[in-house]
């Protein structure tokens, strides 16, 4: 008891710590902006008249502890800074594109597990088979190959050659059939590596819990083999499975990224990609510190209920690859 | 109880042989091994195999198709695509490398002082750990990236601050368990240096899973490399790596999809070699790290 407490609480530093970090390195780096920061902000176009004014708004006159204080005030209240460009709050520049990722992200691990699991509870079933085989090589492949690889090659294949799918945006808002064909191949893309990772797990953790005692019981008991393997047997196997799946949204977002450049659609990703390229960095630090929070939330999440359910579970974590 | 140390796992060259053998004695490991030593020889004979300058331009001869005078083709500035393709295999090597490299010696000191330092330096060394291993890598590269503009350098020292923890805990895991060993116990007993426990020791013990590490984690660089350049924010323009090269085929794509799906392929076929080594270098160093068996 005293060390679940234990540990719960160095958890929770570490979590404010985590943020405490992505805050400092986000001030951190737009103080650093090689060169001054309003010139980078606005440009070489900019009258010295604005950038003045700038100066004085953005309170790039004032010390730099007092920046540094008005920045962690500004962040903890949630205000994440208006953005240059729009003269838009970066929040709402954030929230309006937030959903689109979440979506995406969410039909990933949706489709990733709905293909994943029964095909790793099959090959444990038929553990030495030749589909077991197949599919052993299948995973890796499926983990190894980077998601933006995988997205291209989809892209190519299904829009370009057989024409089947539209290619490129979100679709109309509004058009929900147009919306949900242009997820498809996006989500495929993101799903690839998860649904061979987690038919590994679902494997591996399948063929150790079939060789436990209540398992043989059950079968002593005379209960069909197929009650035995689909209903006591994956449910225990799939608890792990779940578990670590958390793990992955780091990786995920990051996958997120590149498969939302590739298909031009909105999310997260874009517009970190788009505040690079137009060095929006008020947007750029909001957009990343959503991201890190995302992360480290899910992370502490993902934690807390490995250390309820069975905290063998964090060991078995970590051996395997990942996908990209 | 004996307390002869064991046998150093990373020891003679029979040893050695015998881990590749085991290696190549399933069909994806000969599989691995194979693309791996492709690559690496393309990395380090790059210069001697290219048949052409590989940012030499050719406008007069953009998107080719494949022929005798250029293998794979051209791309939009009439580049030969096989030549970019070998230098692109050599500055991915030389970004995993390097990368893993950093990291594993520091992540390896960090991990050593973590189990042989006071209680509360170790706690320090582990939240500094956390920590940094609850960034997504990738957007924190990105963020760093934006702001001091895209550089190679930059993606290899990113990449191997974010491996540091991967190498440390194991590292610590490692020292931890063989610390207490008998004849850890008895070096102390006859006086010996912490240095030289550490040297003659620990270093050789640990070696083997800090091995192992890096090469599963050498896919996991060349891909995070990639994706940077891909999106023009890693290695820069005229550098052939496979990142850029998808970019300059996936930008000209109404005009030729053949640099896009070779340099896609190039890539994802070297990713999946060194994943499918890294997996048979586990297994035929410490078979017990997988859970299949």
């Amino acid at each position: 008891m005293i060390e679940t407490a234990r540990y719960l609480a160095s958890r929770l530093v570490t979590t404010a710590l985590i943020v405490f970090g992505a805050m400092l390195l986000l001030f951190t780096l737009s103080a650093i902006v090689p060169g001054d920061p309003a010139s980078a902000l606005l440009g070489p176009q900019a009258t010295p008249e604005y950038r003045a004014q700038f100066i004085k708004d953005m309170g790039l006159d004032r010390p730099f502890h007092e920046r540094l204080l008005v920045f962690f005030g500004n962040l903890l209240t949630g205000n994440l800074g208006t953005d240059i460009l729009s003269g838009k709050p970066v929040w709402s520049i954030i929230s309006s594109v937030l959903p689109f990722t979440f979506i995406l992200t969410f039909a990933a691990i949706g489709l990733a597990v709905l293909l994943g699991v029964p095909l790793g509870c099959f090959a444990a079933v038929r553990r030495g088979s030749i589909f077991d085989h197949i599919l052993a090589f299948i995973s890796v492949a499926f983990i190894a190959i980077p998601s933006f690889v995988i997205a291209i090659f989809l892209l190519l294949i299904f829009s370009i050659w057989l024409d089947w799918l539209p290619v490129l945006g979100e679709g109309k808002s509004g058009d929900w059939l147009d919306q949900a064909r242009r997820l498809i191949l996006p989500t495929t893309a993101l799903a690839v590596g998860w649904i061979g990772f987690i038919a590994r797990l679902v494997r591996t953790s399948m063929l150790e819990v079939m060789g436990e005692n209540y398992i043989r019981t059950s079968r002593a008991y005379g209960l069909s083999e197929r009650l035995v393997t689909y209903k006591y047997a994956l449910k225990n196997a799939c608890i792990p499975t779940i578990a670590i799946l958390g793990m992955g949204v780091g990786r995920l977002l990051g996958g997120a990224v590149l498969v939302e450049i590739v298909f031009s659609r909105p999310g997260l990703g874009r517009l970190i990609f788009d505040a690079i390229a137009t060095r929006n960095y008020p947007v750029l630090q909001g957009a990343v510190f959503v991201v890190v929070l995302i992360f480290v939330v899910t992370n502490l999440l993902v934690d807390l209920s490995y250390s309820a359910i069975d905290p063998r579970i964090r060991r078995q974590a970590g051996r395997e690859a990942m996908p990209r | 109880m004996s307390i002869a140390a064991p046998a150093s796992q990373s020891g003679t060259l029979a040893e050695v042989l015998g881990v590749f053998r085991r290696i190549a004695s399933t069909f994806t490991g000969t599989m691995g091994l194979f693309i791996v030593a492709m690559v690496i020889s393309a990395a380090i004979f790059a210069p001697w195999i290219t048949p052409y300058d590989p940012d030499a331009l050719d406008v007069m001869r953009r998107f080719q198709n494949p022929s005798a005078t250029h293998w794979l083709g051209t791309d939009h500035l009439g580049r030969d695509l096989f030549s970019r393709l070998i230098m692109g295999s050599r500055i991915a090597m030389a970004v995993a490398l390097s990368a893993i490299a950093i990291a594993m010696i520091t992540g390896t000191l960090l991990g050593i002082a973590a189990a042989s330092l006071p209680a509360h330096i170790e706690r320090i060394i582990l939240i500094l750990f956390d920590v940094i291993a609850s960034f997504p890598s990738l957007v924190l590269a990105l963020a760093v990236v934006a702001v001091f503009g895209p550089s190679t350098q930059l993606v290899v020292v990113i990449v191997a601050v974010t491996l540091i923890p991967v190498f440390g805990r194991v590292a610590r895991a490692q020292v931890l368990t063989i610390n207490n060993a008998p004849y850890i116990e008895a070096e102390r007993l006859l006086g010996a240096s912490y240095a030289r426990i550490v040297v003659s020791h620990l270093l050789p013990n640990i070696a083997g899973p800090l091995v192992v590490l890096a090469s599963m984690e050498i896919p996991v660089v060349i891909t995070i490399e990639a994706g940077l350049s891909f999106i023009g924010l890693g290695v820069r323009p005229p550098l052939a790596s496979w990142g850029t090269l998808i970019y300059d085929g996936y930008a000209y794509l109404s005009d030729s999809k053949l640099p896009v799906i070779i340099a896609s392929s190039a890539l994802g076929l070297a990713t999946l070699g060194f994943t499918l080594f890294g997996e048979a270098l586990r297994d035929a160093v410490d078979p017990r790290l997988n859970r299949d068996h």
